[in-house]
């Protein structure tokens, strides 16, 4: 069953200078990948819907509400809230720390680099981020949309009732299975004669 | 055409900014990401660093008038321009930047003020 899989991978880029964040964008879309670019870590927050009150109220940035961000990739030093604050904050919230999230820095401290990649950080760039970088990012988004695939599959082996997003495109067999199937599926895939 | 003695004069120019150590590899490459599609790309980003850096300048400027030297601040925006000056290829003014950093950790004002110049 063949859906589009032409989708760009979006990513969320986090950097308080202008300047790095013109650039991280344009290297980000000469790889060919969608781009967010936002000021701060609390923006950040704010557009992946992890806010204090829990509401998902819209944001001025989008109006969609589920904007799915495949990668973050955010600067270390920035003002009120670091990079590393915002690693930390992803990967407390249930909802959001299947997102790969790498730091970039200007300075190259051993102690730093290592704080943050025991922390979950997928990578550590020097900046100033090259072309070349950019490489590096596939492997990270493909595992976070496994786990993300993965986790949703799960939930929806445990649940009774038929929501309406079916977020797993692929068409499932229904007329053979029951609803109340619990046992796990671990392929999706039904050959129904 | 009078356009290509300019074009000509920009890349006499650009080499001797090279030779000079003005300028360094990462220019280079803000130069492979302009294109067809983004055409200015390098010309905005200078436009920008230059914006901030006139920015930071005047920070700059205000904080040494102060008796009571915030060499903290100073050093803030110094790491900005480092910063930047990197991210732009501008070699000369980075490698300013780290010294006058070196100056402001050793609170020394004097080495400082003779560095502006350079930068």
């Amino acid at each position: 069953m063949a859906f589009a899989t032409e989708t760009q991978f979006h990513v969320l880029a986090v950097d308080d200078s202008l300047l790095d964040r013109m650039l991280i964008e344009r290297l980000l879309k000469t790889s060919s990948y969608q781009v967010t670019t936002v000021d701060s870590g609390s923006k950040a927050l704010q557009i992946l819907g992890l806010q204090d009150d829990q509401t998902n109220s819209p944001s001025v940035y989008s109006d969609q509400h589920d904007m799915e961000v495949n990668l973050i990739i955010t600067d270390y030093c920035m003002p009120e809230m670091t990079g590393y604050d915002l690693l930390k904050k992803i990967k407390e919230s249930s909802s959001l720390k299947d997102i790969p999230v790498v730091i970039m820095s200007s300075e190259n401290v051993p102690s730093r680099i290592n704080r943050c990649l025991e922390e979950g950080a997928e990578e550590f760039f020097l900046k100033p981020v090259q072309l070349s970088d950019m490489n590096r990012l596939k492997p990270h988004i493909l595992k976070g949309k496994y786990k993300e695939q993965h986790q949703q599959e799960v939930l929806q082996d445990n649940s009774t009732t038929s929501s309406n997003n079916n977020s797993n495109k692929r068409k499932a067999m229904d007329d053979e299975i029951s609803p109340e199937m619990t046992r796990p599926r671990l392929t999706s895939s039904v050959t129904v004669l | 055409m009078a356009s290509l003695g300019l074009e000509k004069q920009l890349h006499y120019l650009i080499e001797s900014m090279y030779e000079e150590g003005l300028l360094d590899v990462q220019f280079q490459h803000l130069q492979i990401l302009q294109n067809e599609e983004n055409p200015n790309f390098v010309a905005e980003v200078i436009t920008t660093f230059f914006a901030n850096t006139e920015k930071v300048f005047k920070e700059l400027e205000k904080l040494m008038k102060e008796i009571e030297v915030d060499y903290k601040k100073m050093d803030c925006y110094i790491h900005q321009l480092k910063g930047s000056s990197a991210s732009v290829g501008a070699h000369g003014v980075e490698k300013a930047s780290i010294d006058m950093r070196d100056f402001c950790d050793q609170n020394d004002i004097e080495g400082y003020e003779k560095n502006i110049p350079i930068l």
